[in-house]
């Protein structure tokens, strides 16, 4: 390749928002329930019903535009997009053009960071860099139903549960560069969004997903190059794919002589390329208008003051203070605040007392493993920071040991039991009568002349086996660390 | 009428529109919006400098709902309006982008 090329990517981000009832009417906006049973004739379109706008919709869509720094306008309205497809029954969607609710923000994006998975699997860390990535708007917009498509018949079926759930749109500005910068965008975006409680984020189940505009250009060259728009991208992995995959085809394109075509393309993540959908020649007129139906919304200063007032700390301004505040490792930093959940359980069992390494021990051990065993989120924790203060006491004051200490905190994740009544009820707590355990001990002695003399003959290790049999006999209720001394004094 | 809507610009509105129109319909509606049109550009020789545009013809502002569930199952009655119904569903011709 003679000519150096450089990639232009803007983002369109839909995100569904975490309300309990849909955009324009009372139907639950629950994921998962059998086919048009959260419906009704506002969300399917029935001619004569009314659409009345969810004020926790305008809500979220402001905590998010302030959180990347937009300007609120103060007097936005909605407008019809129109089109005809089986999964919008009203043959319009709900949508803004002209007044969306937010404009002009931008987000800081951190480049080079190598994340705790990437240290794991060895990469280095590099040089941090710093960018901005400015958003053009964020509108407010309704979902589409889902269509299910028979393999046989000669139909399609709808749904419509998911038709009038409540989206933001953010459309960036076509600052991103590489692949690696489209991640960044979106993993800041998506823990901004996370830590507002807006939206789960998730892009495998749909609640966050991004259609990507690239085009390429020779370095140097200040005019844009011709832009392809891809869409079904429901991973990082994939993103990443299509981004290369796409940056490659256009620049074949004009290395040997060709235009490249403004279309839409849908990307096939199992055959790693993506294939046109539409071109420009039949794009959809879509003939927007206002939507009389919806009267304008007028947004306050002391509305928008009372929402900034409500924003919580955020991961970067977190992170900071941890690593004033904690003394605790960078690493274990990083993980503790992926979730705000997470977060504000180590910060209040840390407050309730408990030793700050401990508490994210036990966030990033045994929680991580059992999030991953269940396949769950962080923010569904449910044991309470002051059961978990409760559990590292236990073990601090020698109660019960770490073992036991695991088993309890098991049952705690599953239903925020309280330890110390748990420990109680099945009676975990640990022999601390030195007396008994001295039995214990001189009996094992006893019946291991052999361990006794490998660890008299030098063999420290042997004394493992003789603290595991005491342990066992001891049902689990005995200190290790007790053992090991009381055991090396009568051995001595 | 100043306004000439062309052959090409009807048959285009009417595949928006999903409407099909006889020959005569056609000459109908291509008099109709033209003088719609028309009304259009009279309304453009108003001097409109410095005048908001208007978002809505009623005055009113902030029509909201709270955030609680206030509709139930009502999956037969809502599909009562399907044209064909499987599995719980409205069934349409097979429909793929």
């Amino acid at each position: 390749m003679s000519k150096e090329y450089e990639t232009v990517i803007g983002l369109e981000v839909h995100v569904e928002l975490a309300t309990k009832t849909k955009i324009f009417c009372g139907c639950s906006t629950a994921f998962g329930g059998a086919p048009n049973t959260h419906t009704c004739p506002v969300c399917t379109g029935m001619p004569g019903s009314l659409p009345v706008l969810n004020k926790q919709v305008v809500e979220y869509a402001m905590a998010v535009g302030l959180a990347t720094n937009c300007e609120i306008t103060r007097h936005c309205k909605f407008d019809r997009k129109n089109y005809f497809y089986p999964d919008n029954p009203q043959n319009y969607q709900i949508s803004q053009l002209y007044l969306p609710i937010c404009r002009n923000g931008h987000v800081d994006i951190e480049l080079g960071r190598v994340s705790v998975n990437q240290k794991n699997a060895g990469k280095e860390a590099g040089e941090i860099r710093h960018k901005q990535v400015r958003i053009h708007e964020i509108h407010m917009e309704e979902d589409a139903g889902k269509l299910i498509h028979d393999e046989w018949a000669d139909e399609s079926l709808v749904d419509y549960n998911r038709s009038g759930v409540p989206l933001i749109e953010i459309v960036s500005e076509p600052d991103m560069r590489s692949a690696e910068e489209v991640i960044a965008y979106l993993e800041t975006l998506r823990q901004t969004i996370q830590y507002l409680g807006a939206s789960d984020c998730k892009l495998q189940e749909g609640s966050m997903r991004a259609d990507v505009n690239l085009s390429v250009r020779e370095v140097g060259s200040t005019e844009f190059g011709t832009r392809t728009e891809m869409k079904n991208l429901n991973s990082f992995t994939s993103i990443t794919h299509a981004i290369e995959n796409e940056r490659e085809r256009q620049i074949d394109i004009i290395e040997s002589g060709g235009k490249v075509v403004q279309e839409t393309r849908r990307f096939d993540d199992a055959k790693g390329e993506s294939y046109a959908m539409r071109s420009k020649e039949d794009a959809q007129d879509y003939r927007y208008f206002p939507d009389p139906d919806l009267i304008p919304v007028d947004i306050s200063d002391e509305w928008i003051e009372r929402v900034k007032a409500a924003q919580p700390e955020f991961r970067p301004a977190k992170i900071e203070r941890y690593k004033e505040e904690y003394g605790i490792p960078d690493y274990d930093i990083e993980l503790i605040t992926q979730s705000k959940r997470m977060a504000d359980i180590f910060e209040e069992s840390v407050r309730l007392g408990a030793d700050a390494k401990k508490v994210s021990n036990w966030l990033m051990v045994e929680t991580m493993r059992l999030l991953k065993e269940k396949n769950m989120d962080a923010d569904k924790l449910v044991f309470s920071p002051a059961h978990l203060a409760k559990l590292v006491e236990l073990v601090d004051k020698k109660v019960i040991n770490n073992n036991t200490a695991k088993e309890v905190f098991a049952q705690m994740f599953e239903d925020d039991t309280d330890p110390v009544k748990y420990v109680e009820e099945h009676g975990l707590k640990q022999e601390n009568d030195s007396g008994a355990i001295k039995e214990i001990c001189s009996a094992v002695i006893e019946a291991n002349p052999k361990s006794v003399e490998d660890y008299k003959g030098g063999k420290e290790k042997a004394i493992g086996f003789l603290v595991g049999q005491v342990m066992k006999q001891a049902k689990g209720k005995a200190d290790p660390g007790t053992v090991n001394e009381i055991l090396k004094e009568l051995l001595s | 009428m100043a306004n000439i809507i062309s052959d090409e610009t009807i048959e285009y509105v009417g595949i928006l529109s999903k409407l099909k129109l006889n020959d005569e319909q056609k000459e109908q509606a291509k008099k109709d919006l033209a003088q719609m049109l028309d009304y259009i550009d009279k309304l453009g020789e108003l001097d409109t400098e410095g005048v908001e545009p208007m978002t809505h013809v009623h005055p009113d502002v902030n029509a909201f709902r709270e955030d609680v569930v206030t509709n139930g199952d009502d999956h037969e009655a809502i599909l009562s309006n399907a044209p064909e119904e499987r599995e719980q569903a409205f069934a349409v011709p097979r429909t793929f982008d």
